[in-house]
């Protein structure tokens, strides 16, 4: 079933067809219990521990809507910019699968909650950042799947497993499905676009508090789907690829479905309507099932519960309690803090503005909160492959360093060895201090040896210090730092050479 | 005293009286059981050992002056489609057989809190689909009337145990009809209440926009104390009403129709009714009139779609609502041998577990709801439920109960139509309306058909909510009646 086909190079097939992008994303909402019962939702419980009648779909039992869930939705098409309806139903989707108690998903169907909506999202160009609108479809509620988990084969695929084991843990917890409409004209930047729509929609997620949307964890996935078509022609045929589940795969999920469709068309083939698979490892996709008999899901209302029917006054009551949203702060942090669209970017692309923000607040300059998150920070969460919040260090953390460094307690290469410990759970900011030994040697005396000792080293230096060219102080402060592995302020350093030579700036 | 030719109502007062212990009343109706059932296959599970403990339960808090609800003590036997914590719950279908579920339907649990006493689960048709029990995968129930007759259906399990003397009480399921016509059949009492008067939480769906849970006893005022002891609001059934429940058991107390308005509906009476059944309705009319009652005719013409509608949109619903016996979780499995596939399993267990009538009901909804077939089957089924509403909605501006013959024959023989689904789904033609617009009706005993000395059912219908003008009209005719025979007309079946 994997058939990998050739590629054609992304310049070449942008040069020759206009890519169509469609977006679906799925969030599981953070409700304390389930869409349709009142099973806890915690993640990572024991398989079918939080289960009960309803989401097992035993004989008898009946669903009852979360109002939470209604809530957070109606939000969500809130801060989406969408027509709430007055008045909608829950609908039937009918398969036959094992992780489906019911063998049905309650889901909605043509009368979602929110609809017609769209939301802006900033993304990076050779030309400085560029605004594209997305315009939302529709955003619904429906339950979510039992986990399916296939043993004895090798690869935990369905495909060599001699038995398969259900967790229906999952099975009813709520899902909020947020479909846009086709995103078209977007041509070369149709990855980067799609990448900072889910980006965006994260975002938005957490400024909402109504899901933890962790990519890797699948509260927060993504289905991509995609067709290309010649410039003046109709759309192409569209393939649908699921398991998408990083911002990082939103972009190479796209970027390779572009140059493979590109690849096909060109060399007379035909895009074949299916659901492929993502792979992480290779950035590559692999055909699923053929969509090309379409799968018949016998759509109807739920007759097991009534309408949703929102008045007016809850909607606005709702709207009352949106919090400021992601696009509004970043333009308001841009202009509190000073700082240019590049610099913003840097910032949001290093997923560090909240981070920076409550570092602020905590009371550490501007420059020095962006430099920390942006620099030295964020190349240890590279490093280590993970998200800059979950590093293991508190804005809290970086006040107490700065304020080290501010002291003179401590220098900026200290520093990083404090935020090395502080990331290797080392103990608190005065803990690390102390049992790494990273104090600045302040003794003005153990420092003026260490001067006498470089100016006797290279004589020749001191000499021009002496005639007044003050810029050769570097290599002499240099010498100091190195004997002292850094542990001096060079500052202090300097000043004291300079006085110690009779010279000033 | 033959404690179980007592009515409820009875039961409950020399229990109060203590004249009589609930272990005696319970005792008495599984002696009943053991001798009679064997001939009717009312019960398909008998609940002795937790019966008798409840009895004594009762009897002890009794005895130390707890004050304990009105039915305390009465026994009840309950439809097999009501989920029952850790007793068999079959539906009468292979494909649960076995399942013993791990909680209570709300209906259930009501009655435990009041504690009635359970005796068993009653024989249905599979899945509530029929209106003979013939469709039962355990063996036909027969009529205490006539051992070679149908005791109607779904329910007949319910109505044959009520009619047979085995339990006082029963509880039934009405989708089409199930409750009314196996009452019109058999001599008893039926009510389906407004549709969300009664949870559905526990009653393993038919048709989940159809189905209600209801009352089954021997009088209209036992059946009220039986409604009043289930009805109510309940969290777990998004659909149940939240208001308070009419007065059912006040309004059987006053038995009175005097200034009442009742119109009897056109297209539910004459062609197509036997003649028997046609007259002893006439006679109701006129003991109504009699009582002070004013009688018109009114039209529901679209009616006449009624049935078509119910067999697409009962089908659609079940096809979806049945779709869950795959074998995974609960109940029978078949074809698990280590080389079959899921999809195997599930299709070699629905093939194994479900009967014909089932089957059939599933593929017609299947196709009903298709894509491409949706808006002429399923659509078309929906705008027709919605001008039957509009019927009753007209029909209830001029008068204030309508009424028909529940069925339009009496009991047929076994075996009869068991071949012919046509002229088996015409035997729910007058009950069908109330269920696509999810009034209340009752159906009660109007005497036996001359040319066949055979029950016949009376049909009464109120708008939503007014389920207590059911009884109003019920008892006093049921009291004209009474006065007219000198007893209630099923003190007329023959010994069994």
């Amino acid at each position: 079933m994997s058939t990998t086909h050739d590629t054609m190079p992304f310049d070449q097939a942008l040069a020759s067809f206009e890519p169509v992008l469609g977006l679906e994303v799925h969030v599981e909402l953070g409700t304390n219990s389930k869409m349709f019962c009142g099973c806890s939702t915690v993640f990572g419980a024991s398989p079918n521990t939080q289960v009960c009648p309803v989401c097992l779909g035993l004989p008898g039992s009946m669903p009852v809507v979360n109002a939470m869930a209604i809530e957070s939705t109606i939000r969500i098409g809130l801060a989406l910019n969408c027509t709430i309806a007055s008045w909608c139903r829950f609908a039937r989707k009918n398969y036959f699968y094992p992780d489906m108690p019911k063998d049905y998903q309650i889901s909605q169907y043509d009368e979602p909650l929110c609809s017609n909506g769209y939301l802006d999202v900033t993304v990076p160009t050779d030309d400085g950042p560029t605004v594209v609108r997305v315009e939302i479809e529709r955003v619904h509620m429906e339950e979510d799947t039992g986990k399916l988990l296939h043993a004895g084969g090798a690869t935990g695929r369905i495909h060599g497993a001699d038995h398969s084991l259900v967790d229906y843990n999952r099975a009813g917890i709520p899902l909020v499905e947020i479909v846009t409409k086709t995103i078209e004209g977007t041509g070369a930047l149709a990855p980067a676009v799609a990448k900072a729509y889910v980006a965006e929609l994260r975002d938005l997620m957490r400024a909402l508090d109504v899901s933890d949307v962790r990519m890797e964890e699948g509260s927060m996935r993504c289905d991509v789907n995609l067709s290309l078509n010649r410039p003046g022609d109709g759309w192409g045929t569209r393939s649908e690829t699921k398991n998408v589940n990083s911002l990082r795969s939103v972009e190479r999920a796209v970027h390779s479905e572009i140059e493979r469709q590109a690849a096909l068309l060109t060399s007379g083939g035909r895009v074949v309507q299916e659901t492929r698979h993502f792979h992480e490892d290779t950035g590559r996709s692999t055909s699923g099932r053929s969509k090309e008999q379409a799968e018949d899901y016998r759509y109807f209302p739920e007759p097991d519960l009534v309408p949703v029917a929102p008045s007016d006054a809850w909607i606005e009551e709702l709207r009352a309690t949106l919090p400021e949203l992601p696009s509004a702060k970043r333009d308001r942090l841009k202009g509190e803090w000073g700082i240019n669209d590049f610099e913003l970017q840097t910032i949001v692309n290093a997923g560090a503005l909240d981070l920076v923000e409550a570092t602020i607040a905590a009371g550490v300059d501007s420059a020095a909160a962006r430099k920390w998150w942006t620099g030295e920070l964020q190349r240890t969460a590279n490093d280590r492959g993970v998200e800059l919040a979950d590093l293991g260090v508190t804005p809290q953390q970086v006040r107490e360093v700065e304020a080290l460094i501010a002291s003179g307690a401590l220098n900026d290469k200290l520093a990083r060895q404090v935020f090395e410990g502080l990331v290797a759970q080392e103990g608190t900011v005065a803990q690390i201090v102390s049992s790494r030994g990273l104090a600045v040697v302040s003794d003005d005396g153990a420092l003026l040896a260490a001067i006498d000792d470089a100016l006797a080293a290279q004589p020749d230096v001191a000499d021009k210090i002496r005639d007044g060219k003050v810029q050769a102080a570097g290599a002499i402060v240099g010498a100091v730092m190195k004997a002292t592995r850094g542990q001096a302020d060079a500052a202090k350093v300097r000043a004291l050479l300079l006085e110690r030579l009779g010279v000033s700036e | 005293m033959d404690l179980t030719r007592l009515s409820a109502y009875e039961l409950a007062d020399a229990l109060d009286k203590r004249e009589v212990s609930a272990v005696e009343v319970t005792q008495a109706h599984l002696d009943r059981m053991t001798a009679v059932d064997p001939k009717v296959h009312a019960f398909l599970h008998r609940t002795d050992a937790a019966a008798l403990a409840q009895a004594t339960s009762v009897d002890e808090r009794r005895a130390s002056g707890a004050a304990l609800s009105r039915l305390a003590g009465v026994p009840i036997a309950v439809k097999d489609n009501l989920a029952m914590r850790g007793e068999p719950t079959t539906c009468g279908s292979r494909i649960l057989e076995g399942w013993r579920p791990p909680y209570d339907a709300t209906v259930v649990a009501r009655l435990r809190a009041r504690d009635l006493v359970i005796v068993g689960k009653t024989n249905m048709d599979e899945f509530a689909m029929g209106s003979s029990t013939e469709h039962s995968a355990y063996g036909q129930t027969r009529n205490p009337w006539d051992l070679d007759r149908i005791p109607g259906g779904s329910g007949g399990g319910s109505a044959a145990a009520v009619a047979s003397f085995q339990a006082p009480l029963a509880i039934g399921s009405d989708t089409g009809g199930s409750i009314r016509q196996p009452a019109a059949v058999t001599g008893t009492v039926g009510v389906k209440p407004t549709y969300g008067g009664v949870s559905r939480y526990g009653l393993v769906a038919l048709a989940s926009s159809l189905d209600q849970v209801g009352p089954v006893a021997r009088s209209v005022l036992d059946t009220a104390l039986l409604h009043e002891a289930i009805a109510g609001h309940d969290p777990r059934d998004s659909t149940s009403i939240n208001a308070p429940v009419p007065d059912v058991v006040g309004a059987a107390t006053r038995a009175d129709v005097r200034g009442l308005r009742i119109g009897i509906v056109t297209q539910l009476s004459g062609d197509g009714y036997q003649a028997g059944v046609s007259q002893r309705f006439a006679e109701a009319l006129e003991h109504l009139q009699h009582l002070g009652a004013e009688i018109v005719e009114v039209s529901c013409p679209s009616f006449e779609y009624a049935l078509g509608a119910y067999y697409l949109i009962l089908p659609s619903e079940a096809s979806s609502n049945l779709a869950r016996f795959d074998g995974m979780r609960f109940g029978l499995r078949a074809g698990d041998n280590g080389d079959n596939s899921v999809e195997q399993v599930m299709s070699l267990t629905r093939e194994a577990g479900f009967g014909a009538e089932v089957k059939r009901r599933i593929i017609l909804g299947t196709y009903a709801l298709s894509s491409g077939y949706y808006d002429a089957y399923y659509g078309q089924a929906q705008k027709v439920r919605t001008l039957i509403v509009r019927d009753f909605a007209a029909a209830f501006e001029q008068v204030d109960v309508l009424v028909s013959p529940t069925a339009p024959t009496t009991a047929f023989r076994l075996g009869e139509k068991l071949d012919d689904p046509i002229a088996m789904y015409l035997n729910d033609v007058a009950t069908i309306p109330v269920n696509l617009a999810g009034i209340g009706s009752m159906s009660l005993p109007a005497g036996l058909a001359p040319e066949d000395g055979l029950p016949v059912g009376f049909q009464i219908m109120a708008p939503p909510m007014a389920d207590d003008r059911l009884y109003l009209v019920g008892a006093a005719l049921e009291a004209a009646l009474r006065d007219q025979w000198g007893h209630l007309l099923i003190e007329e079946a023959p010994a069994l």
